[in-house]
């Protein structure tokens, strides 16, 4: 039996072994060294956005990494209040009851921080209809409802009048994961429909009456995307990325707007005069002749109190650069720049970040 | 439990004849202690894991009860959970994937353990093995992008147009839905299926086979009136344990079942299973109660499997036994 | 020939045919698979690929080093705390062992055998990631090394229990003791086997997806050290074929690709050249 063979091999192996081991073990140590990492998580809604400002800052400031994670605002809530990420990010502020929760665990507050301003649009995947479709409050609530559900139903023909529908099942897409897109688009429901208000409500996810759900605004967007009839809500620039139809949502005053950069702006005109202390607003169905009326703030969640101080100086470092620099990064995204007045605010907030 | 027996040593071959010291000596004692810590530790972390799963799913418990398992409101705003869509969606594609991976997966491994010369058979079962291998992200990357399309444009066509008038088969397609996860996980199984199958067939005693044919049955007829009656129970076992790995399936599902709570009759429709809703809303789920009822879903999951696994095995033991049993006499 | 003799005998090969055409399908899904992916992924392997970062999102290229990278340490963890558990654990059960204790440990690792990938992964977030108050390459690590542990238990027991009685009744007529004998003969007699079942271990848990997406979460950047975020290969493929974007579509093939050729050549090698001559047991 060749056992000097198995020996030897076996000793190559173990040889081997050792030395792959021991140069990776090194390897991570010593690299180990370098840049800060911070880890954050939530909000797919202003993903793409910082997605590229975090990459623009560490171009700018190598010794930083911010780490950001698109797993829903539902998500960034609560890895944030179990403190397993640095800073959390949502488009639904916290509730009272979540504020609560995260300075029990916590044992201090935790700050909303808006970065930018962005729009739910409804975007649909209908075969041979290239036209721009308009909606009302009264037809998105009751496709969501389930109630509508032929494309040529009355409710959605009479405001496009001369688009010829078919008379196809709507595919109704909503999203899997909880999501501040979600909060913002059944905000507005509930706002504009009081069956849905007391059928269903406002949530980050919530208990949809009928559809398919996709992962983030990604998976909806995909999902729209590959589904003939499909109609689903995503943050604007999701549906400009992947060029996407979209259409005009009427807003509170009547007018058929469709979602861009100056609608959105004018939606938070009313809100920028008279932000509360906390940040905490909801700006879905603002009056305006022109105002878009599926709009948001989106919310970096930052914890008051850091333990790590390295964390907290190149977090703070980075809301500066984000409320000056930063925000002219936005348009390109097709988000809109945060208002004077909101900017001005958020400056005063982030010196009490300890 | 860790105090030294010196009798239970004698288990081992000529070890009974050293006195206790003179094994301390030579390391006997240590090495034996050592490699008992660490086969302990995988009981005391199978321990930990159940354990866990079943603290950590006491406020739902408390709350909903039994009606965990038969109401179907899965409801974040209200606080509201009901296991019952998410079962019915496991189960459902899982017996799907049965209907359609069992004649298959039987099929082939009779074709490989009695037909098929043993290098040829050894070679097909070498690229079972292989399959066994691919991860589930990657059939659910193949379910996205081409079982799902082909689900909207032929396959739902195909058998909506003459079965429509049937519950299982009616409209709208959108591609997602329980036959499609149900047909990834299919494709998934049938490398388990076939193998242990194949398995408990060759472990069939040779004198079976030669008095069927001695007695003029043709070579399907020995196969399939003999040869497969005699390893029934193997087979049952294999299609146990594919159940049971269907069951826990997670990536490939998620990505192809349309994430809806919902129950419905109709194939084509969407619907969720239990290891999907963990996998979207583990990481996300905000109050204690949502977080502990996704947890509970684990611990559903945990036991059916266990329960699962568990028959299978018995029924793989039950028949190779009898096999070699008849055989060696 | 009587018709019945001819009917059964027509019965007997259709039979049969179908069985062999049951084979050839199931065989031909690899094949599918393989072929699938080298189409839509092949083109995407480039040079990029293997050397740089994920651009932001929306921009097109960028590629996966991070994620190959993160995967290989995830492995390498994940080999280092299942391995010698189960190897340890596995020598406790055939050569120290009787009885009542061996058949709990069996249960127990049949039991962790059987568990969902994605129960593992609640399990690794609730005791490393939620009390270390981050997402590390440890907690991924410690998920997969959970999965490899029975594997390699239960082989490492079967490959000793084949070592032939003689050689360690010859080693310890020499007056060797019993770990010395362990160690210097009946493991090394059965070290391919071993080895095989390990490196088998190792694919399977390569590919796991589900217990990751809570435990190792995701990094954009490079992952430093151990207590870090860290991407991994099949959790790249899993958001990136849910995208909407085309690019990533591209390069979730690519992935797949290479993660699929890594797994594939990890086992035809194990199953063909390592294992000459040995039954390999199947996961």
């Amino acid at each position: 039996m060749g056992k000097l063979r198995i020996r030897r091999e076996m000793n190559l192996m173990k040889r081997i072994a050792v030395l792959v081991v021991g140069v990776l073990v090194l390897g991570a140590m010593v690299w180990a060294q370098n840049p800060l990492l911070i880890n954050g998580a939530g909000a797919t809604f202003p993903y793409p956005m910082y997605s590229k400002w975090f990459d623009e800052y560490h171009k700018k400031f190598p010794n930083v990494q911010i780490n950001y994670q698109s797993i829903g605002s539902g998500g960034g809530i609560k890895q944030v209040t179990e403190g397993t990420v640095d800073f959390g990010a949502t488009d639904g502020p916290m509730n009272d009851e979540q504020l609560k929760a995260f300075q029990a665990k916590r044992g201090s507050a935790i700050l909303h921080f808006p970065t930018v301003l962005g729009a739910d649009v409804p975007t649909y995947n209908i075969p041979g209809v290239t036209a721009e479709l308009s909606f009302t409050p009264e037809s998105l609530a009751g496709i969501f409802l389930g109630k509508i559900t032929k494309w040529n139903d009355p409710a959605i023909a009479s405001a496009n009048k001369g688009v010829n529908l078919p008379a196809n099942d709507i595919v109704v897409v909503h999203r899997s994961d909880g999501s501040g897109t979600t909060y913002i688009w059944t905000d507005y429901l509930s706002k504009v429909s009081d069956e849905w208000k007391n059928k269903v409500g406002k949530s980050t996810s919530v208990n949809w009456p009928v559809g398919l759900g996709g992962k983030g605004n990604e998976g909806v967007a995909g999902l729209v995307k590959q589904t003939p009839n499909a109609f689903g809500y995503v943050e604007l620039i999701y549906a400009v990325q992947n060029s996407m139809p979209y259409g005009r949502v009427k807003n509170s005053s009547g007018a058929l707007i469709k979602a861009d950069l100056a609608s959105v702006t004018l939606a938070a005109a009313g809100a920028a005069k008279e932000m509360p202390e906390d940040f905490r607003v909801s700006i879905t169905n603002a009056p305006g002749k022109n105002a878009y009326p599926i709009s948001s703030f989106t919310w970096l969640l930052i914890p008051q109190k850091f333990q790590d101080a390295g964390k907290r100086d190149a977090l703070k470092g980075f809301l500066e650069w984000m409320l000056a620099d930063g925000q002219n990064y936005a348009e390109a995204l097709s988000y809109a720049k945060l208002p004077k007045e909101v900017i001005e605010k958020e400056k005063r907030a982030i010196n009490s970040i300890q | 439990m860790a105090t030294v027996n010196p009798t239970i040593q004698s288990a081992g071959p000529a070890a009974g004849s050293r006195s206790f010291l003179s094994k301390l000596r030579d390391g006997d004692e240590i090495a034996r202690l050592i490699t008992f810590l660490f086969a302990a530790s995988v009981v005391l972390i199978t321990v930990l894991l159940v354990y866990e799963l079943w603290i950590s799913s006491a406020l739902p418990r408390q709350k909903f009860g039994l009606h965990f398992f038969v109401t179907q409101v899965w409801d974040p705003v209200m606080d509201e959970y009901g296991a019952l869509p998410f079962i019915y969606g496991t189960l459902v594609t899982s017996v799907v994937s049965l209907l359609l991976a069992v004649p298959l997966g039987i099929g082939a491994s009779i074709f490989l353990a009695e037909l098929a010369p043993p290098q040829i058979s050894d070679t097909l079962q070498f690229f079972i093995d292989l399959l066994a291998a691919v991860p589930s992200v990657i059939y659910g990357l193949l379910g996205v992008f081409i079982v799902v399309p082909l689900m909207r444009t032929v396959i739902f066509p195909g058998l909506n147009k003459p079965l429509g008038f049937l519950p299982f088969f009616k409209g709208p397609s959108y591609g997602v839905g329980f036959l499609t996860a149900g047909i990834v996980m299919a494709i998934m199984v049938i490398p388990y299926i076939i193998s242990v199958s194949r398995e408990v067939l060759l472990s069939v005693p040779r004198d079976q086979r030669e008095a069927a044919l001695a007695l003029g049955s043709t070579r399907w007829e020995s196969t399939w009136k003999v040869v497969v009656p005699f390893a029934k129970t193997g087979i049952m076992g294999s299609i146990f344990l594919a159940l049971a790995r269907a069951l826990g399936e997670t990536m490939a599902v998620t990505m192809v079942i349309g994430n809806t709570p919902k129950i419905s009759a109709s194939l084509f429709a969407p619907g969720y299973s239990i290891a999907a809703v963990i996998a979207n809303e583990f990481t996300e789920a905000t109050g204690d109660l949502y977080l502990q009822s996704l947890i509970e879903l684990g611990l559903v999951l945990f036991l059916l499997t266990f329960i699962l696994n568990g028959l299978a095995r018995l029924l793989i033991i039950v028949t190779t036994q009898k096999g070699s049993g008849v055989g060696n006499r | 020939m009587s018709a019945r003799v001819k009917w059964r005998r027509f019965v007997s090969n259709f039979m049969l045919t179908l069985t062999g055409l049951c084979a050839l399908v199931s065989v031909s899904v690899l094949f599918l698979i393989l072929g699938y992916l080298v189409f839509n992924g092949g083109t995407s392997i480039n040079w990029a690929f293997f050397t740089q970062l994920p651009k932001p999102v929306g921009e097109t290229g960028g590629g996966m080093a991070n994620a190959i990278v993160g995967s290989a340490k995830l492995l390498m963890a994940a080999s280092l705390f299942g391995v010698p558990i189960g190897f340890l654990g596995g020598i406790y059960l055939a050569e120290f062992s009787g009885g009542a204790v061996a058949s709990v440990v069996r249960y127990a690792a049949d039991l962790l055998n059987g568990v969902p990938s994605i129960v593992i992964g609640i399990f690794a977030y609730s005791m490393v990631v939620l009390p270390f108050k981050q997402f590390s390459t440890l907690a991924g690590a410690f998920a997969l090394g959970l999965m490899m542990i029975p594997i390699t238990l239960r082989s490492t027991e079967e490959f000793l229990n084949g070592v032939p009685r003689y050689l360690r009744e010859g080693a310890m007529a020499l007056g060797a003791s019993k770990w010395k004998t362990i160690a210097s003969v009946v493991v090394p007699a059965a070290y391919r086997g071993i080895l095989t079942a390990i490196l088998l271990a190792l694919a399977r848990v390569a590919g796991e997806t589900a217990p990751l997406l809570f435990t190792a979460f995701g990094n954009r950047f490079w992952s430093r050290g151990w207590e870090q975020p860290t991407a991994s290969l099949p959790v790249m493929i899993f958001t990136y074929a849910v995208s909407p974007y085309e690019d990533w579509h591209r390069q979730a093939w690519a992935a797949g690709l290479v993660l699929l050729g890594l797994i594939l050549i990890i086992n035809i090698l194990a199953r063909t050249i390592l294992s000459r001559g040995i039954a390999v047991p199947r996961s």
